[in-house]
């Protein structure tokens, strides 16, 4: 049974992350009917600027200090980050080490920002383009991204660790009345899952529950007449393009501790965010949020060895053959809508 | 002439000249020239990859040019059909022959197989379904297959392998009945020099022959069904016509396609591994083919040639070749000019092709072809019946 949980546990933060993806990717193609596969290129920004905010707060000047000595007797270099200099060493500290849940505060507008410049720059003049150019055009500027950030932060990956009191493990066995340290799980992997229920919570929430939401609904299911009523839906969707690209991003930023980020992140994130979107149903956010779980932790039990020795390779292909599986029982995914995509 | 008009019998024959004075027309420059250096793509490796991912893009184009469908897993057909010839060579002997026939044949129950299953869907379910084969088969190479496909340090010959139709005389390297594949003639003519090698000329009357296998099929009343399921499946199935076999068929030939360029492959260097299966590979086909000109018969040989050029072009150029290029220029200038361009070169090739490959789609989405049209337009005489009708009917 702890086993059982652990595993549960194990899929639950990768799960998250797809469910993230693929949220974010269910509003662009639910609200725009685009594809977008520029969408891993978004995750992998936000977690790009988890690593610059950590690099600006560790940013520092040197000086001579005389009254220290280093091991040769030369007078010792001692290097300040910028930040301690200006709030006080306990702050600075303090900035430093919550680097990464900061950046949630910078992500934010920043993608929504580039969001809206994506939007209006270049997905716009693609609406009524075949899917099969809009998924081309996406991710040519995909790869773009990524050689860019490449340019800049070279090909490696960057650690960039959680606060110190998110570090090490909690022991979740004892809280549910197992034996002490059967299901310890690292803390970070808790704090991101519980993030993610709240940002997926609070997407439900807004469409269901506020008039922008509603009137978001209606034009997903039928843009005209809400243009006909004298709504201007563009700019609405144009809005829900920027909150698809700031999920994306908090959903990278969050990672960045889990996954060191570097300039492919995104594209391995982006073929399984799509198998994901697909199995969910294309269109279909509940089902988006849905097939990330089920899918996360189904890839958790196969990587168990007991399953591993059953049936060899099976963790490696687990999640392609449930696609396979559901595509071909349920031609639309968990919970599709007719007729959309299979032109 | 050959079954085809006179107008695919033109660009069949411009085809196979490019295609046989390639090691003479991809050298424009002399050899120890700047230029040369830089720009000449004459050289056999490349060569090979030119006609070889021509091949794989002229069968891709047989399946989603005519009917539609896109495949995002078709590298996989290519890395089959690569395993299935260097096995080839491990069990029987170096001769290419049995090896290129096998990995055509093993890609080819792979298409049924995979094809059967992907085309009870459309759309995009139709794309990830051939995605998550091809995952599946990289991913099983990678790791429970490794018995067959050697892991990740790739297949290859080993001396203790039992070849059991090797005799004593023949050479250690793929070949033909005796001719070996990396054997090679130089030419040297004045400044120039040419290489012609008999593994590109094996690869090229491929690619000769599946072109003219190409244009049979687009002009036969097969590629006109083809086309039809394109233009609208529904309708063709409550005429009462059965689409499947059809769609099976192109998928199969394409399948096919692919494996005799993974054959190929194997058969210019016997050593193969599981990336040539990766998604990647896979978006690498669907790019080469948008970028020549989906559906036209010759934009996937030209878009592979463009991406394979620019592959080895551009990331061959580097920092000291730009300042011997600007070298006539005053210092600032040059320096510059260098600083601006350095992030498109060399290890940055891949933003070339995501920026180059971004403005096709944007700007000429029927690819190189419908450019290569448009420029022919402005200079034609009748310029107002032709442009007209020209952008009118599709590219072939």
């Amino acid at each position: 049974m702890d086993a059982f949980i652990l595993q549960i546990l194990n899929g639950l933060d990768k799960g998250s992350a797809y469910a993230l993806i693929a949220l974010g990717l269910t509003l662009i193609f639910g609200t725009l009917g685009v594809v977008n596969f520029a969408h891993g290129a978004l995750f992998m920004i936000g977690a790009f600027v988890a690593v610059t905010m950590q690099k600006i707060f560790n940013l520092s000047f040197l000086t001579v200090d005389e009254t220290q000595k280093d091991f040769l007797g030369n007078p010792l270099k001692v290097e300040t980050p910028y930040v301690e200099a200006w709030f006080g060493d306990a702050m600075g500290n303090w900035l430093q080490d919550w680097s990464v849940p900061l950046s949630i505060l910078v992500v934010i507008p920043v993608m929504f920002f580039l969001g809206f410049v994506m939007e209006r720059g270049l997905i716009k003049h693609f609406y009524k383009r075949p899917h099969a150019d809009q998924i081309l055009v996406t991710f040519g500027l995909a790869i773009v991204i990524g050689e860019i950030i490449k340019a800049f932060y070279g090909a490696n990956p960057i650690q960039t660790p959680p606060p110190t009191a998110f570090l090490g493990t909690i022991d979740v066995g004892s809280w549910l009345g197992f034996a002490e340290n059967t299901i310890a799980y690292p803390t970070w992997r808790i704090v991101y899952f519980g993030f993610s229920a709240v940002i997926i919570a609070a997407v439900f929430a807004f469409l269901q529950f506020t008039t922008f939401g509603m009137v978001v609904r209606a034009g997903m299911a039928d843009r005209e007449t809400v243009g006909l009523l004298g709504i201007d839906i563009d700019r609405r969707f144009t809005f829900m393009f920027g909150l698809a690209a700031a999920v994306a991003g908090m959903a990278g930023v969050m990672y960045a501790p889990i996954l060191s980020p570097h300039y492919n992140i995104g594209m391995d994130f982006l073929v399984l965010s799509f198998v994901v979107v697909v199995v969910g149903g294309m269109g279909s956010l509940p089902g988006a949020v849905l097939a990330g779980f089920m899918l996360g932790i189904l890839q958790s039990f196969a990587s168990m060895n007991e399953v591993k020795a059953l049936i060899p390779g099976i963790d490696q292909i687990i999640i392609y053959l449930v696609a396979i599986i559901i595509l071909l029982t349920r031609p639309r995914g968990l919970m599709g809508r007719k007729g959309v995509m299979e032109e | 002439m050959l079954g085809l008009n006179s107008r695919d019998f033109k660009l069949f024959i411009i085809v196979c000249i490019m295609a046989l004075v390639a090691p003479v027309l991809l050298n424009p420059f002399p050899t120890e020239s700047a230029l040369g250096q830089s720009f000449n793509a004459g050289y056999p490796a490349l060569m090979q990859r030119f006609v070889i991912f021509g091949i794989l893009a002229i069968g891709f184009n047989i399946l989603f040019g005519l009917t539609g469908f896109l495949s995002f897993g078709h590298a996989a057909f290519l890395g089959i059909g690569s395993y299935a010839a260097v096995w080839m060579f491990k069990l029987l002997s170096y001769n290419v022959v049995p090896a290129i026939i096998l990995s055509v044949v093993v890609a080819g129950l792979f298409a049924v197989v995979i094809g059967y299953v992907s085309l009870r869907r459309s759309g995009i379910y139709f794309s990830i379904l051939t995605l998550a084969f091809a995952q599946m088969a990289y991913q099983l190479a990678y790791s429970v297959l490794t018995p067959l496909t050697n892991g990740e340090t790739g297949l290859q010959v080993y001396n203790g392998d039992p070849q059991i139709l090797m005799s004593a005389g023949d050479p250690t390297v793929p070949h033909f009945f005796g001719i070996t594949m990396n054997g090679q003639t130089q030419l040297d003519l004045g400044g120039w020099s040419f290489t012609f090698q008999n593994g590109y000329y094996l690869a090229a009357i491929f690619l000769i022959a599946s072109f003219y296998l190409s244009i049979r099929i687009f002009r036969s009343p097969m590629g006109l069904m083809l086309r039809a399921i394109k233009s609208n499946q529904t309708r063709m199935s409550y005429v009462g016509l059965n689409t499947k076999p059809y769609m099976l068929a192109a998928f199969v030939i394409s399948g096919m396609y692919a494996g005799l360029a993974g054959g190929l492959l194997a058969a210019m260097d016997p050593l193969t591994g599981a990336e040539r299966m990766f998604w990647t590979a896979s978006g690498e086909i669907v790019v080469m083919s948008i970028l020549g000109g989906v559906g036209t018969l010759i934009g996937p040989v030209l878009g592979a040639g463009l991406i394979k050029y620019l592959e080895n072009i551009v990331s061959k150029i580097n920092d000291g070749i730009l300042h011997n290029w600007f070298a006539f220029m005053p210092d600032w200038m040059d320096n510059l000019f260098v600083t601006l361009i350095h992030p498109f070169i060399g290890k940055g090739w891949h933003l070339t092709l995501g920026l180059l490959f971004m403005a096709v789609v944007i700007f000429l989405p029927g690819g190189l072809v419908q450019g290569g049209q448009k420029i022919m337009d402005m200079f034609s005489r009748n310029k107002n019946t032709d442009a007209k009708d020209g952008a009118k009917t599709p590219a072939e």
